[in-house]
């Protein structure tokens, strides 16, 4: 068919709803009888909790109770102890947001303190191996840094970020009986059901979540946190639907952070810019109650041909709040030490940094030795050094515009092709309508709208006829919206779902002597517009042929599983470029331009694609040159927890941004030669801009973000 | 937020007294809800003077007069302060986002409190919120915080963009109460933290601000106002200089600097204005002169970056307001 | 805290009809007796939302951001910061934009508001909405009600000359995913149109 609807551009199936207030996030709703609650949370980093005085609280007007007894509640710190600053300690309910507001400001925590440790850099903060994360060698890299002739052997760090999406986290519950209703911002509607189902020790299947919209999270909605337990708990405490909303400040402690990292990025090279060998030493803080590691040390071991590795990754526990996966996780942090690196090895060897790479570009991943289902790392290079204008770079510090210097960088990036087993029901309508459904999420990519578009395709339908659902618990499995994953998985369970449901038509069609289809080899078995049509056959709507069989609507439920993985690597790799100017004398670096080029493999919808690929770059600029959460260690205290002092970019650190997607499909990967996007294309950003400042000034910044103190 | 009383004053003697018993007054909110709302500010009673009329902007022949409750947008805006007090103009343009400022009044403006991240927060200790309690930014993150006017009881930045301007422009605050109307420049009554940070303004009980008023002169249609941060727009200096001049036949004939995000008050530089008056303009006088931008500095670790910053940016601001010829 | 309407006060006091001189409430908490009117239940406000009027007695201390979305249950003015740092809550007051996060409801008695939901006119969609669903200028759409009222208010106030001048005029409104370049489109697409 040549009108598919796949990799056509088109507007948001929910865009209206957007544009008209009429998405509902967890917060909008308010059952009858609602309670608003508000966290009390701990103003110390470690300490006992000898008592909580919430007699005055208690007291104002409105408040109908004030929990501080979390107890049969499984929360994953230990009760009765302070393990981090911002900890929830008491929950304050009043029937009014204002009531609850000012009950949780006069609740009063007694505390016997006990000595804290929270910056990674303290002395008496001792690393461990990661668990997840093994140390990694191949041949001798040490041998090869003595050997050279090359050698860069420097230290980097990146401050810790938090996710700031524009939505607060919040939970809406209410009980009816003993089955739960949970209105909620997660990535993960079912696995946020389980979660609270276990930690409430009640069973799963009397736990429905529900979050349609997630107004962004990039990872932050993607585990489930104290505060929704807390929220079901306390609905449950006070028989009455519960409202919890955390406040941003909150947020820095309660869903979770990008961890503060330090990497000794080593690298040995020839003359010839061919790497010889890779060191990689790479320490992440992490909090003492739960580890969390990343992929941070996955790029340097992978990307490149060195014959020699040895990549080490330590954890820091400190008495910190815990960290998770913040869009790109590891593979950023991984990337700004090595594509860093790489641009200063261009300049030492004197080979232009697109040209080094593709020196170096691997044709099989370099730790598993499996060939990728699809390499068109190279071509991503090439493309964007085209369409960019690289070729218009000059030396550092050689360009000038009045008080302005002006440089071009550029990073690679690269980043696994996540999939996971997913499911997906598909139903045609008699009535020619279509609907098809999965209890996945959209958190901004557009999943709903790529579904409507897979479906329609799988169904032989035009998008307006198919409906696409998603955020119930009570849908098809699905999992954690993140990782990239999810329309890998989700758009190949719903494509498998659709042709599963067209083909079971076509098979009733076919065997049904009343049908124009009657006998026709169900392969030849055309579907446009939801009519059926056979070579030397004549031609009936789905709806016909359901009606004769009495049926309404039919349906089919699939669920799609990736390959092993054994015989392919599926990754998906990009390349970045930018233009910066550094002002000479204030140290104000500005972007100027900035082009992704990205193998995905087949691109969905180009439309949404863009959106979501210049939504990376615009991330990228914020951990480049804006994004840290300042810490006091003294106390363990987020001082700069609101969006007046964590700087993330706003619409006048932003011009127009180019991405560009290489035509083709990986169906390799999956069936609907779908990759994933979300990841990679905020992967290679920091390091393409902190290249970009040096070629402008001729300073290496090491150290994230790239604020002017640093240039002046 | 803290309950408190609601007061709406129809009138400016209701406001007067409502005020003399105590009342906080708000007018564009945009300070004190959000420092309420972080209980920051607890009043037992607050006043709500937004049906005063104090929403005047006279342009006489010698001054700018403007009410207390014009909006900041408005006063921005205004065609005479546009083409005769720009300094004005672009303070107000470059402070917060559009929204604030169609919300924020010019008394407010100079009201603001400080950005201090430890002041903010009611868990931390600061002597300016909580005398006694001691300063938890002299040792903790100051990046953001004062290098000049600092004493060891505080070293919060004064967050105000027009208050920068106003000081340079020697502006004078407008004030009323039961007792009579007072007239005090803006660089007096925005006070030092000295030993007692939290008097901030030389405000008595139930005064109201009624207006500002700024001399004019040849010097304040050539005027300008940079400021300097991490983020482009909708945030708070990290370094920003006011310039005023007057240059006629090569010669400044009157010069007036100030510099702000880097001090604990707006910052005049008196000594970098004695060195411009008299003298021919240029790079080299601007070098020279913006050299002593930040005499008497005392950096805290995490700010010493903002001596260099501010010469510098008095420096381009010279530039950009005297010619760089 | 206070307690009650002082006795000095009592002359600026006065019940809901007499609405010609002052009125003071007491936020939250029940007073005992006194002049003092509504204080048991709140401040009576009443103001025009979206063309339709509305009468509510609200706890002094309700921002008009929690006016809309608790007690209107207009659910379309989001929350972002609740600090006026981020923009997701602007409204159009009178028709200029603000941050409703930032000021008290009971301030606002008489007023008119805007509000996302209201924009629309007899079922169809403001040149602003359309231009928005046109270039993709949203991803989550959390921030979008915001950006679009405030897009409303640029375009209102002239600020629409170029990109860099809109950008500068949009920067109070965050997007964290990052839709910025084609908000700037809608924005400038729609101010053609206006």
């Amino acid at each position: 068919m040549t009108d598919m609807a796949t990799g056509t551009p088109l507007s948001r199936v929910d865009g209206l709803l957007k544009v008209t207030g009429g998405a509902d996030y967890a917060a909008d709703h308010n059952p009858p009888g609602l309670l608003h609650a508000v966290l009390v949370t701990s103003t110390v980093s470690r300490a006992t909790i000898t008592g909580i005085d919430t007699a005055k609280a208690r007291a104002l007007p409105g408040v109908a109770d004030v929990i501080t007894d979390f107890g049969g509640v499984k929360l994953p710190f230990p009760a009765g102890e302070i393990s981090f600053f911002g900890q929830p300690v008491a929950i304050a309910l009043a029937g009014t947001l204002q009531q609850a507001q000012h009950a949780a400001s006069v609740v009063a925590v007694r505390v016997t303190e006990k000595p804290a440790v929270t910056s990674m850099d303290d002395r008496q903060a001792i690393a461990v191996p990661s668990e997840e994360v093994a140390d990694y060698a191949r041949g001798d890299a040490d041998a090869a840094l003595k050997a050279g002739p090359i050698v860069l052997d420097n230290s980097f760090t990146v401050a810790r970020e938090n996710h700031n999406p524009m939505e607060l986290p919040a939970t809406v519950a209410q009980w009816s009986g003993d089955e739960l209703t949970v209105w909620d911002k997660t990535q993960w509607v079912q696995g946020t059901g389980k979660h609270i189902a276990a930690a409430l020790d009640v069973p799963e299947s009397s736990v429905r979540v529900i979050c349609p919209f997630i107004g962004g999270a990039f990872g932050s909605a993607g585990r489930t946190w104290p505060h929704q337990v807390l929220a079901a708990y306390a609905a449950r405490r006070v028989k009455r639907p519960v409202k919890l909303v955390l406040t941003r400040k909150q947020m820095y402690s309660g869903v979770g952070y990008r961890p503060e990292s330090r990497q000794r990025l080593a690298l040995a090279a020839g003359a010839d810019g061919r790497i010889t060998g890779i060191v990689h030493e790479l320490k992440t803080e992490t909090a003492r109650y739960e580890a969390y590691s990343e992929d941070a040390a996955e790029l340097p071991k992978m990307l490149y041909t060195s014959p020699n590795v040895r990549s080490t990754y330590r954890l820091v526990p400190v008495d910190v709040s815990a960290g998770t996966f913040m869009r790109g996780p590891g593979f950023v942090t991984g990337a700004f030490a090595l594509e860093s690196t790489l641009d200063e090895l261009a300049e030492r060897v004197d080979i232009d940094p697109v040209e080094l790479r593709l020196r170096n570009v691997a044709d099989r991943n370099q730790i598993t030795g499996t060939p990728f289902t699809q390499e068109r790392f190279a071509d991503c290079l090439r493309r964007g050094a085209e369409a960019f204008g690289w070729a218009r770079r000059r030396p550092p510090k050689a360009r000038r515009e009045g008080n302005l210097l002006i440089g071009m960088g550029m990073a690679s990036a690269a980043h696994p092709n996540y999939m996971s087993a997913a499911s997906a029901v598909a139903r045609i309508n008699a009535d020619g309508t279509a609907v098809v459904a999965s209890a996945t999420a959209d958190m901004g990519p557009g999943t709903a709208t790529a579904m409507s578009q897979l479906a329609a395709d799988g169904l032989g339908l035009p998008v307006a006829k198919v409906r696409a659902m998603l955020g119930d618990s009570t849908l098809p499995t699905a999992p954690m919206h993140a990782g990239s994953a999810t329309l890998a998985s989700i758009g190949s369970a719903v494509h498998t779902a659709s042709v599963a449901v067209r083909d079971a038509v076509v098979r009733m069609a076919v065997l049904d002597p009343a049908s124009p289809l009657y006998q026709a080899d169900p392969a030849t078995v055309t579907v446009h517009n939801g009519v059926m049509s056979a070579p030397g056959h004549g031609s009936e709507r789905y709806g016909d042929v359901l009606r004769r069989h009495g049926k309404d609507s039919i349906d089919s439920t699939q669920t799609w599983k990736p390959g092993d993985g054994k015989k392919a690597s599926s990754y998906e790799f990009g390349a970045v470029f930018a233009e910066v100017s550094v002002d000479i004398r204030l140290g104000l670096v500005r972007i100027r331009r900035m082009r992704g080029v990205y193998d995905i493999g087949r691109v969905v919808n180009p439309k949404l694609a863009h959106s979501q690929a210049i939504g990376g770059l615009v991330g990228g600029i914020g951990m480049a040159l804006l994004e840290s959460t300042a810490r006091d260690h003294r106390d363990g205290r987020i001082v700069n927890a609101n969006m007046a002092d964590y700087l993330v970019p706003v619409h006048a650190d932003v011009p127009d941004l180019e991405a560009e997607f290489l035509d083709g499909a990986d169906t390799a990967s999956t069936p609907i030669g779908v990759k994933g996007a979300a990841e990679l294309v905020i992967i290679g950003v920091p390091a393409a801009i902190a290249n970009a400042v040096y070629n402008a000034t001729g300073v290496r910044v090491r150290d994230l973000p790239i604020t002017l103190d640093k240039l002046l | 937020m803290y309950p408190f009383t609601f007061i709406k004053a129809p009138t400016e003697s209701a406001a007067l007294a409502a005020g003399a018993q105590g009342g906080k007054y708000i007018a564009g909110g945009t300070t004190l809800v959000d420092l309420m709302r972080e209980t920051v500010e607890r009043p037992g009673k607050v006043v709500d003077i937004t049906a005063l009329p104090y929403r005047e902007i006279e342009s006489g022949p010698s001054a700018l007069r403007v009410g207390a409750l014009v909006r900041m947008a408005d006063l921005a805006a205004h065609p005479v302060v546009r083409s005769r007090f720009p300094v004005i103009s672009q303070a107000l343009e470059l402070s917060a986002s559009a929204q604030l400022r169609n919300m924020a009044t010019i008394g407010g403006n100079i009201m603001q409190r400080p950005r201090c991240l430890y002041f903010r927060d009611v868990t931390a200790a600061c002597n300016r919120r909580a005398p006694g309690t001691g300063c938890a930014a002299i040792g903790g993150e100051n990046r953001g915080h004062a290098v000049l006017g600092t004493s060891d009881q505080c070293v919060a930045t004064h967050p105000s963009d027009l208050a920068v301007a106003l000081v340079a422009l020697d502006a004078v605050v407008l004030l009323r109460s039961r007792d009579g109307d007072r007239r005090i420049p803006v660089a007096e009554f925005i006070r030092r933290p000295g030993t007692t940070p939290d008097k901030e303004h030389d405000l008595r009980p139930g005064e109201l601000i009624v207006g500002i008023e700024v001399p004019g002169g040849a010097h304040t249609a050539r005027s300008g106002y940079l400021k300097v941060r991490d983020r482009q727009s909708y945030e708070f200096a990290l370094a920003s200089a006011a310039v005023a001049l007057d240059i006629r036949d090569g010669v400044i004939r009157d010069a007036r600097v100030a510099v702000g995000g880097v001090a604990t008050v707006p910052w005049r530089l008196s000594d970098v204005e004695r060195l411009l008056i008299g003298k021919a303009p240029g790079a080299e006088l601007w070098a020279a002169a913006s050299a002593h931008a930040a005499d008497g500095a005392k950096p805290l670790h995490g700010n010493g970056f903002k001596v260099e910053l501010a010469k510098r940016t008095v420096e381009r601001q010279l530039a950009s307001i005297g010619g760089a010829a | 805290m206070a307690q009650g309407t002082p006795e000095s006060d009592r002359s600026l006091t006065l019940t809901r009809r007499q609405f010609v001189g002052a009125v003071t409430t007491t936020a939250g908490l029940a007073t005992t007796g006194g002049s003092a009117s509504a204080t048991e239940d709140g401040v009576p406000v009443s103001l025009t939302v979206n063309g339709k009027h509305h009468a509510v007695v609200v706890d002094a201390r309700t921002s008009l951001l929690d006016l809309l979305r608790e007690d209107l249950q207009l659910t379309g003015t989001h929350k972002g910061c609740d600090q006026g740092a981020c923009g997701a809550c602007t409204v159009l007051l009178d028709g200029r934009r603000i941050n409703s996060c930032l000021t008290l409801a009971v301030m606002h008695d008489g007023a008119e508001l805007t509000t996302i939901e209201g924009l629309a006119e007899g079922g169809e969609l403001h040149p602003l909405q359309r231009a928005f669903i046109d270039t993709d200028a949203f991803q989550c759409g959390y921030c979008t009600a915001g950006q679009i009222m405030s897009g409303v208010g640029c375009i209102r106030e002239g600020h629409c000359g170029s990109g860099t001048e809109i950008r500068e005029w949009m920067s109070g409104n965050i997007c964290r995913c990052g839709a910025y370049q084609n908000i700037v489109a809608a924005v400038q697409q729609a101010a053609k149109e206006s």
